[in-house]
């Protein structure tokens, strides 16, 4: 184990806590950027220290491609080879199994994918996953585990779910830096409560660092999802991070923390920066929209981030899908709400007036959505002042 | 604005002081223009921009032609208008279907105006802009379709119409500290009638323009006249007798030689007063710097910079003026011609040393070539910022080394040593071939 976790605040269900890794001590609930092959499209890393950026996360499939795991190992490890000095995440590669399943083929020895560099076939293992993931050093690494699409029925959820426990124990077994790396165990199941519940257990009982909540943000339908999310972090340990992967939006990222939930990764607002849209309060703002052409007002006037403070709506709109300098200010806007989004849950988790805000500048009409008000109920928090009758 | 020469070296070559009230220090000259796409550099964001030296970097050129919008006139020449624009260096996007594509390409002038000019609107309250159509990366002139309305430019968003009432509204509205009078350039090629066509076109839009000057913002009179030395002693007569505060010398980089370009050069400087400042387009490379610097112009924009970085290219050249010319010089493996080296060569992969051994520029600060040679290959936005950071700042320190030497008053041999070690390392190849 190479990390403490200590709660600072709750308020029901969800806790403002402190997490220190090797590399940084980070409060959550947190955002990670996704920086998939050793760098934030278009920041550099001092950009990413000036917004409050407390972790990275970088991708296990990627690297190990591109420029490869040894060469990082070599140069110094992935804080080094980047010069990023504060936390890095690395996800096991498990998920493009799922995003390339046509290229893939899952067997109980591990996953071959068919490398889209040179057409080799590349046999991912839970042995090699955590190797590689070792050799780049992250603070956190994951567990492969046999990721299923939600959207999925039948026996190869249940299949999944028993192979994922097995491939924690190889993992377990093959992780050569527990004192520097701490191995996040992902509990998969599909949307089944039972299968779900057999995998927590399962993953409890190896007594991991961390856990991870996988499988989700996937195209489930919104009820199904949060009461996936809420069964695991009922079942997780109280005392150790609760991670819900590819999460995501940031009134998802809202509802998984009233329910205990601590850290979240998603391309989601730097992806969607590149095709002009920026992170608002009330939602989201389409800057290619012609409606923005002679706009002079800031993206959100409320926000504090370099771009606010110097653009106008107007001019990002000219330089938006058009230019690299567009989509690298929108992408250091959108960033810089998400991690101001954590920031504010921390502390209106600690100061004890969680969710109510987020949710009436979202919806100033009170038109909370059902499966909103009802993973609130589960949490025990009420937002009647934000919802109208 | 204000100018003033400080110093000469072999006659013509000057050092001088450059004043604009947005900047709060002078700017030494020779100078270099920093290149922008709508007033901000392509890759390096504007808070970044602080990390180059200052206030050598204080100076930024801008087109208004990248901010045109409904003012001026599209001729589509057979393309569909609603194509989206490109940029060069990123992935092309075309045909965006949906329904909400606008064919301008920024505010309205009268936005820009509302929002308070260029510099408010791009965030860089102390930085000086230059405004000039002409940008020698995106915006070319096409003078085949120049007539005697307007000057025609090849941009990403199609073949644009320019004419100076629509020039001079966009300058009104941009407040440029300095800003050039819309010019007709022509190729070295073009024949003699169309090369006085373009004197006289140029020197009579610069009497409108001028005529549409707004208060404040220091006019630049253009200077054309292509390979013909006759016609360029003639505009710039005509331009030295109007009522400007610097001048524009437009036409080069279109096709002149480099042994012909001194004596064009020098049949401008040699007509225009000592006293204002000389600015110019299209010298991009270290040597046509040296060139237009020996025929005393004071003020230089560059495509050099963009087109190394998007080649993945860094500057090493040596900036120490003592260094001394290796005549064992053998060229390494990898083609290095010691000026710049391709970061995507796979030799950098592991190469944990900055691009620039002693280079205090962000990029060699805090990044390796292996990093930079893992982002090229994985095709990430990252590398193109760090290497126009660091080719930016180490160009600006070629132009320092320039000013050093005309307040030595050794600029003569500054430029000989430095043509000459250029030609000696493609000498010493052939001789160890």
């Amino acid at each position: 184990m190479a990390l403490r976790f200590e709660v600072l605040g709750r308020f029901n269900r969800a806790r403002a806590a402190q997490l220190t890794l090797p590399h940084f001590a980070c409060q959550t609930p947190l955002f990670m950027p996704v920086g998939t092959q050793g760098t934030i499209k278009g920041l550099t890393t001092d950009q990413l220290e000036e917004i409050g950026c407390q972790i990275i996360l970088g991708n296990t499939y990627h690297l190990a491609l591109r420029p490869t795991s040894e060469l990082i190992d070599e140069l110094g490890g992935l804080h080094k080879f980047m010069n990023w000095p504060r936390a890095l995440l690395t996800d096991s590669g498990g998920f493009q199994m799922v995003s390339l399943l046509h290229l893939a083929d899952i067997t109980e020895k591990g996953v071959t994918f068919q490398s889209p560099v040179d057409g080799k076939p590349m046999l991912l293992t839970p042995e090699e996953s955590i190797q590689i993931q070792n050799r780049i050093g992250a603070d956190i690494i994951m567990a492969l585990d046999d990721v299923v699409r939600t959207t999925i029925t039948g026996p190869r959820i249940e299949e999944a779910m028993y192979r994922t426990l097995r491939w924690v124990d190889r993992c377990i077994a093959a992780h050569k830096r527990p004192h520097e790396q701490n191995l996040f165990g992902i509990v998969q199941g599909g949307l089944d409560p039972v299968l779900r519940d057999i995998c927590v257990r399962g993953l409890v009982d190896r007594n991991l660092p961390g856990y991870a909540i996988g499988g989700l943000a996937g195209g489930e339908d919104k009820d199904s999802f949060w009461r996936v999310v809420a069964q695991c972090t009922a079942a997780l340990p109280e005392d150790k991070p609760r991670y819900v992967m590819g999460v995501g939006y940031p009134l998802d990222i809202v509802v998984c923390s009233a329910l205990g939930a601590d850290m979240y990764d998603c391309v989601y607002p730097t992806r969607t920066a590149r095709f002009g849209t920026a992170l608002v309060p009330e939602g989201v703002l389409k800057l290619k929209h012609n409606a923005m052409v002679n706009d002079t007002r800031p993206i959100d006037p409320t926000c504090a981030c370099m771009v606010c403070k110097n653009y106008t709506r107007a001019y990002i709109h000219c330089l938006v899908t058009k230019d690299a300098m567009g989509s690298q200010l929108l992408s250091y806007h959108n960033l810089y709400y998400m991690l101001q989004l954590s920031r504010n849950l921390h502390s209106s988790i600690v100061e004890g007036r969680f969710v109510c805000d987020f949710l009436q500048k979202m919806f100033p009409k009170g038109d909370v959505p059902e499966w909103v008000c009802n993973a609130m109920d589960v949490a025990g928090i009420d937002i009647s002042s934000c919802c109208s009758s | 604005m204000k100018f003033a020469v400080k110093a000469l070296s072999s006659g013509k070559a000057r050092a001088g002081v450059v004043h604009l009230g947005s900047c709060p220090s002078s700017i030494e000259t020779p100078c270099l223009l920093l290149s922008t796409r709508k007033g901000l550099p392509i890759f390096i964001s504007p808070d970044l921009l602080s990390s180059l030296p200052s206030p050598d970097s204080n100076l930024l050129q801008f087109s208004p032609l990248h901010l045109e919008g409904a003012s001026s006139t599209l001729v589509s020449s057979g393309r569909e208008v609603s194509k989206r624009c490109v940029n060069i260096g990123q992935e092309a996007r075309w045909g965006d279907t949906t329904p909400n594509f606008d064919s301008s390409e920024g505010p309205s002038p009268k936005t820009i105006s509302s929002i308070g000019g260029l510099h408010q609107m791009v965030g860089l309250h102390e930085y000086g802009f230059a405004a000039v159509a002409r940008d020698s990366i995106q915006c070319l002139p096409e003078c085949g379709s120049t007539n005697k309305t307007g000057a025609s430019f090849e941009t990403p968003c199609g073949r644009r119409l320019i004419k100076p009432v629509e020039y001079m509204e966009m300058i009104t509205s941009m407040k440029p500290n300095l800003w050039a009078t819309l010019a007709d350039e022509v190729p070295a090629w073009a024949n003699n009638k169309r090369n006085k066509t373009s004197v006289d076109r140029t020197v009579k839009w610069l009497d409108e323009c001028i005529a549409r000057s707004p208060a404040g913002g220091a006019v630049f009179g253009s200077i054309v006249g292509g390979s013909n030395i006759e016609e360029r002693k003639r505009c710039a007569q005509e331009v030295a007798v109007r009522n400007v505060s610097g001048y524009w010398i437009g036409g080069f980089g279109l096709g002149e030689s480099m042994e012909e370009r001194p004596s064009l050069l020098n049949a401008v400087t040699d007509n225009l007063p000592k006293d204002w400042p000389r600015m110019i387009c299209g010298l991009g490379l270290p040597e046509e710097v040296l060139q237009g610097v020996a025929a005393g112009v004071d003020l230089f924009d560059s495509a050099y910079i963009y087109h190394l970085t998007i080649g993945g290219f860094a500057l090493t050249f040596p900036l120490d003026r003592t260094e001394k010319i290796d005549y064992n010089y053998q060229l390494s493996d990898q083609g290095s011609d010691r000026t710049k080296i391709n970061l995507r060569a796979t030799v950098y992969r592991k190469d944990a040393t900055p691009i620039v051994e002693d280079c205090c520029c962000y990029t060699c600060q805090n990044h390796t070539k292996a990093y930079i040679n893992h982002l090229l290959n994985v095709h990430e936005m990252l590398a193109q910022i760090l290497l126009e950071i660091h080719n930016t700042h180490h160009y600006l320190g070629f132009f320092r080394s320039i000013r050093e030497a005309i307040k030595e008053g050794c600029f003569e041999q500054f430029q000989k040593k430095f043509v000459q070690s250029r030609r000696e390392h493609l000498a010493a190849d052939v001789v160890s071939v």
